[in-house]
């Protein structure tokens, strides 16, 4: 599904990512581990477009695409979604407007009819119910006032409404208590866990892996993957850091 | 008209077609009668001949052009304008298919076609475009009586029979100069007096047409009213006049809209607004401002200077002023309140967007005269390309008024950075009971939000789209529904090409 081939990015002037290399396939979620400044947001970021991230070297294939061809929004009705570290404000803009917006628009690039109000609602009503939040937060504008907690959890809601084929997690986990943290691994099982469906998810912590168990795990240090394992190598790095495996 | 009209009409259609960026751009071949052009005291004459007024009216129109030779135009705004040649324009331009107002069946069908083009409904059964069977349905069936301002007359006013039942007066200004000529001595340059400035002087002088609104004691007007003005001569200025006087305990919505073609040199539209709430009344006054802007190069477009005032006359009346300004070169204008009435209510809720080089100096006057009065001001400017946005206003407490409020929030939002926005309240407090509110932001449409509307599936112009109707909400909220959905549409495309 995705290729990822001798990846260099800089951002500005600083090369962040030198020469990475990694394949997931549908049906697959693998897990990438390292310490901070590793560039695993960096990461996430190159594969979703975000300008002032610029690709140096190297080639991504999503679906046997360019995907490095692709506009931001292109990349998203391709079926790429990200899950933000740090979910964004959007003052007086409601989350249902913003989904259907955004989910109409992917629906257009690919040339579907979009969505009605009443058939978005059913579909967004699904989402949060299952994810334990109220229909009240997603009349709500985007993010703002929500809690650490809260953003990631809507940060599911809106993986669930998307449907995508692929999803980068980028610290979904962080900010999360351990109910919430249940709560979120058991939406990307329920979303994701899917043969036709490939998950990445980038985290500082062995936790989240209790509950999505990974096929794959790759230690990213350095701009490149320097080890790469099953669940067991999470588990190792927990014990030993990871200073003692990215050499 | 000459063959050369037609031939630069001709390009000026064409044009329209390459460039959809405005899309009411386009102009029609509409028979059309001319005043000589240029501005004397004949042409105030001619003017007043063709609408065959009453003598008071021309003598009152000959006062305010003496006046005017001897004004000069303000300079006092942040705008840039260059002198503006008044003999080198025409002030008067009639269709020349006389229109016999209050029956449809005699308008001009190309005229009327134009109107449905803009999506106007002239004809009494329809609705607004886009809100038919919008795909949520369940819309309340809304009408909405019209009166189409095209170039110097009003050609068709919609609903009459209906509003008169109610006993509501619904006509051009020329109309009513003559059908009701009492109440419409009563107020006129009453609320805005004849010198009150350089353009409210020139219009006096020589307006042309307009809206006249009466709503008696205790009515509650059965359904909106609204005035489209479309300006489609070439070298035409536009001068309307409106005028709507509310009764007691009686209430009014009140919307309007403009449009005017492509072309290549500046128009003059120089507006004078006079509302009247006498005790208890309540109107609610909307635009959606939408005068073509010029060009990217910031060729062409209307100059709009337009002076709007309400008198707040009555024990708790209430006026509420909402504005959403996105076309026009330049713009200058200030809707504003006289609170002279006991506990009486002013608002101000305004977006102005300027994109390319346009100029907008908009804002409002809160004058507390009244006990008790109170007013809320939101100003909501969006800045784009080369453009400057100014928000300018003056909160003013008289010594006599006890226990007034205030509250205003301006917000700027920036994008790119070649535009400025720029605020200037003035407050004026000579009572200690006041409590005056000011808030002030300014910010840009950050990359972080961008990126995310992106990510999530929006392309460029659908995430600023979006990031800025949330910013104006507030003021958008409190348009009537249907035109709330065509305001958010033209902030989008306003703002096409602003960003990445």
């Amino acid at each position: 599904m995705l290729q990822i081939t001798n990846l260099h990015a800089n951002v500005g002037d600083k090369p962040i990512l030198k020469g990475l290399t990694l394949s997931l396939n549908a049906g697959e979620i693998h897990a990438i581990m390292g310490p901070n400044g590793a560039g695993k947001s960096t990461l996430g970021y190159v594969l979703s477009g975000r300008p002032g991230y610029e690709v140096t070297e190297g080639e991504v294939t999503f679906n046997g695409q360019n995907l490095l061809d692709l506009e931001p929004h292109e990349r998203a009705a391709a079926g790429l979604f990200l899950g933000f570290q740090y979910p964004v404000e959007i003052p007086g803009v409601s989350n249902v407007q913003f989904l259907r917006e955004a989910l109409n628009a992917q629906r257009k690039n690919r040339g579907e009819a979009p969505l009605s109000g009443a058939e978005f609602l059913k579909v967004a009503r699904e989402q949060a119910t299952a994810l334990g939040m109220d229909m009240e937060m997603l009349k709500r504008p985007v993010n703002v006032g929500f809690s650490g907690g809260e953003k990631k959890r809507n940060e599911m809601v809106q993986m669930g409404i998307i449907d995508p084929a692929l999803a980068i997690l980028d610290e979904t986990d962080s900010g999360l208590d351990i109910d919430a943290l249940r709560i979120v691994g058991d939406g990307i099982n329920r979303i994701m866990r899917k043969p036709d469906k490939a998950v990445l998810l980038i985290t500082h912590y062995q936790r989240l892996l209790d509950y999505v168990k990974p096929d794959f795990v790759h230690v990213l240090a350095d701009g490149r993957i320097t080890r790469s394992g099953g669940p067991e190598l999470a588990l190792e790095l927990e014990r030993d850091g990871y200073k003692e495996l990215a050499a | 008209m000459s063959d050369d009209m037609d031939i630069k009409d001709k390009a000026a259609w064409d044009a329209a077609e390459r460039v959809a960026d405005y899309e009411h751009g386009w102009s029609s071949d509409i028979e059309t009668d001319f005043a000589p052009k240029g501005l004397t005291e004949d042409t105030v004459r001619f003017i007043s001949a063709k609408k065959n007024e009453p003598e008071w009216m021309l003598e009152w129109r000959l006062k305010a052009f003496a006046s005017w030779k001897t004004m000069t135009p303000p300079d006092w705004a942040k705008l840039n304008v260059p002198p503006i040649d008044y003999q080198d324009a025409y002030y008067y331009a009639e269709p020349k298919a006389k229109p016999k107002l209050g029956s449809l069946d005699e308008v001009d069908p190309e005229i009327l076609r134009i109107y449905e083009k803009l999506g106007i409904p002239i004809a009494e059964q329809k609705l607004l475009a886009g809100v038919e069977g919008g795909e949520d349905g369940g819309l309340p069936q809304r009408r909405v009586a019209v009166d189409a301002v095209f170039d110097s007359v009003s050609v068709a006013t919609t609903f009459r029979a209906e509003l008169e039942r109610a006993g509501v007066i619904f006509r051009s200004i020329s109309e009513a100069i003559k059908e009701y000529p009492e109440l419409v001595r009563k107020w006129l340059g009453k609320i805005v007096p004849m010198h009150d400035n350089y353009f409210a002087t020139l219009n006096c002088a020589v307006f042309s047409d307009g809206t006249f609104v009466y709503i008696p004691e205790g009515v509650r007007c059965p359904m909106e009213l609204s005035t489209y003005f479309r300006i489609n001569a070439e070298n035409t200025g536009q001068f309307e006049r409106t005028l709507i006087i509310a009764d007691r305990g009686s209430y009014v919505s009140y919307l309007e809209g403009c449009t005017a073609p492509m072309r290549d040199e500046n128009q003059l539209h120089a507006a004078v607004v006079e509302l009247v709430a006498l005790d208890d009344a309540e109107i609610k006054y909307s635009t959606v401002q939408n005068w073509y802007p010029g060009d990217a190069e910031g060729k062409g477009g209307i100059y709009n200077f337009v002076t709007k005032r309400a008198l707040c006359q009555g024990r708790n009346s209430k006026v509420s002023w909402t504005q959403v300004e996105t076309g026009s070169a330049v713009t200058w204008k200030y809707p504003s309140c006289v609170l002279n009435g006991e506990n009486s209510v002013g608002e101000f809720y305004s977006v102005a967007v300027t994109n390319n080089y346009q100029q907008a100096d908009t804002g409002t006057k809160m004058i507390h005269n009244g006990k008790g009065s109170r007013s809320t001001i939101v100003s909501k400017g969006i800045s784009a390309g080369h453009s400057n946005n100014t928000y300018r206003g003056l909160v003013r407490v008289a010594p006599n008024a006890e226990g007034v409020r205030n509250f205003t929030q301006c917000d700027s939002l920036l994008l790119g950075s070649l535009s400025g926005a720029h605020t200037v309240p003035y407050i004026e407090v000579r009572n200690p009971s006041a409590q005056i509110e000011h808030e002030a932001t300014t910010s840009k449409i950050s990359d972080d939000q961008m990126f995310y509307a992106m990510a999530r599936g929006l392309n460029t112009e659908e995430a600023v789209t979006l990031i800025v109707n949330g910013f104006a909400k507030e003021v958008l909220q409190q348009l009537p529904m249907e035109f709330a959905v065509e305001a958010q549409k033209l902030l989008g495309i306003s703002l096409e090409g602003s960003v990445g």
